[in-house]
């Protein structure tokens, strides 16, 4: 009799306020992305163009937030997921997005698109399609709970591999000297 | 009774009036710590080199060693509160290492990878901290400071200088200049200063030296701080 097939795990990612850097590390682990496909299968991200996050297992983020549509997108993800982790500095505390934290809002958006050259000067973009900007970046714990996190700008490949892997076989992640890196 | 006493079970040796955390760096025991430094005086304000001795909770940087004391270290419910102080200094300021110019030799970092510390757990205060970039050779970047005092205490007892000084209290308390203008152009400091190399963490900057040294050859690429116990080890000065 054939061995039962093992279910394969349910893996969402999204990247909210990001730069798909930490997409990009994660598709660093290169061949290795086969052997992972034997243990898991991915729901909404962008490697699938799924548009919304299905019952899964595991949720990735990369990203803080910055803006209203970045908070439905992580509730939507934190209620379908069983283990959410925070992926890379912007989800862990913000990173670059929130280095703009001590400005205000309005004077931001004033000087990207009145009075600083370069831009073309349509004024304010106010298309209600649009999502509105918050006035400070948030890591996401800060929104939902989160399980798991794994710091780095971007973690490196290795790092993903071995966080995916603890956690795949049931194990606590832990990242030993030279993986755990906050740049 | 002979001069020693145990971390974690360890035997260490001491002489007489040296600190617990002196003789274990010398022994080659790590013990994690933040404001102390092996020239200066030992400060006692990171918390973060508390251990237990006998049960009880003290800071090993300024507690004699004295014989046949039994001190806990490495020990679960120790290490967590180490990285709680951790994650409370990582969310009071804006340390965001990856455009910082001490990433790989910041000492706040390197502790936070030895002791793992994979979220700043508390939320973020983001506090607006103006930088001083008038000195034309050294900035000042605020964002960063933790308050351990090491340029304060250099320049006053090493330059004779005393630039900097701290000021307000409890949560308010913040590092200043001393200057009427606030500036650290309006001072007498100078990059030669000892103040200027005793920063833990990327608040005293030399200009135009940012990310000289690149990543996987920085101080703590390699090895883990609590692999260089070497680097801290006291300094015996002549005649003392």
């Amino acid at each position: 009799m054939d061995a039962p097939v093992k279910k394969k795990l349910r893996v969402a990612t999204t990247s909210l306020a990001g730069c798909f850097g930490c997409h990009m590390s994660f598709l660093d682990i290169d061949e290795r992305i086969l052997p992972l496909l034997e243990l898991i299968e991915f729901d909404r991200s962008p490697l699938t163009d799924i548009k919304h996050c299905g019952p899964c297992d595991i949720g990735i983020i990369e990203g803080g937030i910055c803006n209203a549509e970045n908070v439905h997108v992580l509730r939507e993800f934190r209620h379908q997921c069983k283990i959410l982790i925070a992926i890379g500095a912007c989800a862990v505390n913000g990173g670059l997005p929130a280095q703009r934290n001590h400005l205000d809002l309005r004077d931001i958006l004033e000087e990207v698109y009145h009075t600083d050259p370069g831009v073309a000067r349509g004024g304010i973009p106010n298309d209600p399609e649009l999502p509105l900007p918050l006035d400070k970046v948030h890591p996401i714990h800060e929104v939902v709970k989160v399980d798991y996190f794994l710091p780095g700008c971007p973690p490196s490949a290795d790092a993903i591999w071995k966080f995916l892997t603890d956690l795949i076989a049931g194990r606590t992640p832990v990242m030993g000297h030279g993986l755990l890196q906050y740049d | 009774m002979s001069n020693t006493f145990t971390v974690d079970g360890q035997e260490v040796p001491f002489e007489p009036g040296q600190t617990v955390l002196q003789a274990a760096l010398t022994a080659d025991v790590f013990i994690p710590h933040l404001c102390y430094h092996p020239e200066f005086r030992p400060h006692g304000s990171c918390k973060l080199c508390t251990v237990e001795v006998n049960g009880r909770p003290a800071t090993s940087c300024t507690l004699p060693a004295a014989a046949g004391m039994e001190i806990e270290s490495n020990t679960a419910e120790i290490m967590a509160k180490r990285r709680m102080l951790l994650q409370m200094l990582l969310v009071e300021g804006n340390h965001f290492c990856p455009s910082c110019e001490k990433s790989g030799s910041c000492k706040l970092q390197a502790l936070c990878y030895a002791l793992g510390v994979m979220s700043p757990h508390f939320d973020q205060f983001y506090p607006d901290r103006p930088v001083d970039a008038s000195h034309p050779e050294m900035l000042l970047d605020f964002n960063r400071c933790i308050l351990c005092e090491l340029c304060i205490r250099a320049s006053a007892e090493v330059d004779q200088k005393n630039v900097f000084a701290l000021s307000g209290r409890g949560i308010t308390k913040h590092l200043i200049v001393n200057a009427e203008s606030g500036r650290l152009a309006d001072t007498n400091f100078a990059p030669s200063d000892k103040a200027a190399q005793v920063c833990p963490v990327g608040v005293i900057l030399r200009k135009r030296r940012g990310f000289a040294v690149p990543i996987g050859s920085r101080p703590y690429d390699a090895q883990p701080i609590s692999d260089q116990a070497e680097r801290f080890k006291p300094v015996v000065k002549e005649g003392s």
